[in-house]
């Protein structure tokens, strides 16, 4: 039996009547159109489909779209204001970040997760903060780099 | 990976939950680990309560000396809790280490040990803090020690109709040492081992220990040769040593590809004698 659903996706508020099976990742791609939530492992390991329910990082492969019913979800179309980058999207392009960009809208929503919870991040919080996204190409360095560049950027 | 189709149930009272799962429904906490399952259709129950909306099952809060932890409470409110970090540093440090951030943020402690993986994290330190679980059913409401609700690997004594309502545990009384530590499974974190210590030391001498194991076998346990061995002494090095040499004996140990049965049993002596030096020495 379907169920009305309504959540507000980046400030803006969606209502959408969905089977119960509908995972939250297929929602925001098929049904809302945000496209920039990634699917990649498709089993809560690669954090590709990274997005903010309620401020927080959750994999929406693995929350159900009614779970999210009434809450705010973020995701990365949602986190440059007025067509400027967010810092942690601006740090991951100085800092060369990314190559391939495939996880880099969960790299970079994780980040801004992590840098909420701690603005002035270790080395190693920041290493731990982002253990649930894994990137097949930079081999991290970089993302770490532009992380710790956000932090003191946003520390200005 | 798409589920199996199933009606779904959000109530806002225990009421109205424990009616639903009396007719058959299964319970939904945060998902981490009954989500995989659905989609890889290992489970397909036909009907899924989501425990999120009901208040009572959230919190953590002090009555008495003991600790009330709501079954819904997120693994990472958990390890953020400023009152647990003080009062129980144990379960903090244990739920820090689950998976990763993400699951952390969704994945609620009931859920997990009602789930019953028998390499999750919690199993240990609920043991070693001597934890009791409270549930409620149709009848009304009873409480259990964490370990007579373990049966076997994914299976805890919870009857049809039942939900985990709160944890409880005692807040750690002054000269206590505490440690969690595991050998993670590297790919998805899990524990191969893991090993919890509680130890109270008064003038000097240990007067209680407690040491949970998971991940070794198909049920976590609580070390009893390893916390008798311990008892009584000053908890040097020598005995650490000596008591931890215990911890595999008599167990039927899990075997996998990550690693045998002795391996597993190496691990355990391994990491509790770390385990053991950080909260006795």
């Amino acid at each position: 039996m379907k169920k009305t659903i309504t959540l507000f996706i980046n400030g803006q508020r969606y209502s959408h009547e969905v089977e119960p099976r509908l995972l939250l990742v297929h929602y925001l791609r098929e049904v809302v159109g945000l496209t920039g939530a990634h699917i990649g492992c498709e089993t809560s390991t690669c954090g590709a489909c990274t997005v903010l329910l309620d401020g927080k990082a959750v994999k929406a492969c693995t929350v159900l779209a009614v779970q999210a019913d009434g809450r705010f979800v973020t995701t990365i179309e949602g986190i440059a204001a007025n067509g400027s980058l967010d810092a942690v999207q601006e740090a991951f392009w100085n800092e060369h970040a990314l190559q391939c960009g495939f996880c880099t809208p969960g790299m970079i929503l994780t980040a801004k997760q992590l840098l909420a919870r701690e603005p002035n991040p270790t080395e190693e919080q920041i290493r731990h903060g982002l253990e649930g996204n894994l990137c097949r190409c930079t081999g991290y360095q970089h993302i770490v780099n532009a992380v710790q560049a956000a932090a003191s950027r946003s520390g200005d | 990976m798409i589920p199996d189709t199933f009606d779904y149930s959000a109530p806002v009272t225990l009421t109205e939950a424990i009616e639903l799962l009396s007719s058959g429904a299964k319970a939904l906490a945060g998902g981490q680990s009954l989500i995989p399952l659905m989609k890889l259709r290992l489970a397909s129950p036909q009907h899924l309560v989501d425990l999120s909306r009901i208040p009572e099952l959230s919190g953590i809060r002090e009555e008495n000396g003991v600790l009330h932890i709501g079954a819904m409470t997120t693994h990472y409110e958990i390890e953020s809790s400023m009152l647990l970090r003080s009062a129980c540093p144990l379960l903090p440090q244990t739920a820090g280490r689950i998976g990763d951030v993400q699951i952390r943020n969704m994945g609620t402690i009931g859920g997990s040990i009602a789930h019953a993986d028998p390499a999750s994290d919690y199993p240990a330190a609920l043991l070693a803090l001597d934890a009791t679980v409270r549930i409620a059913g149709a009848g009304g409401f009873r409480t259990v020690s964490y370990e007579d609700l373990l049966v076997d690997s994914f299976l805890v004594a919870l009857e049809p109709g039942e939900v985990i309502v709160d944890i409880m545990a005692p807040v750690d009384p002054p000269n206590t040492g505490t440690c969690y530590v595991k050998a993670p499974q590297a790919a998805s974190g899990f524990a191969i081992v893991g090993v919890a210590v509680r130890a109270v030391k008064s003038d000097g001498v240990v007067s209680s220990a407690r040491v949970g194991v998971t991940g070794l076998a198909a049920k976590p346990f609580r070390a009893r040769s390893v916390e008798q061995a311990l008892g009584g002494t000053r908890g040097t090095d020598a005995d650490i040593t000596r008591a931890a040499a215990l911890v595999g004996d008599g167990v039927d140990a899990n075997s996998d590809l990550h690693a045998s049965a002795d391996y597993r049993k190496h691990l355990a002596e391994v990491y509790l004698r770390r385990a053991l030096r950080a909260a006795l020495i």
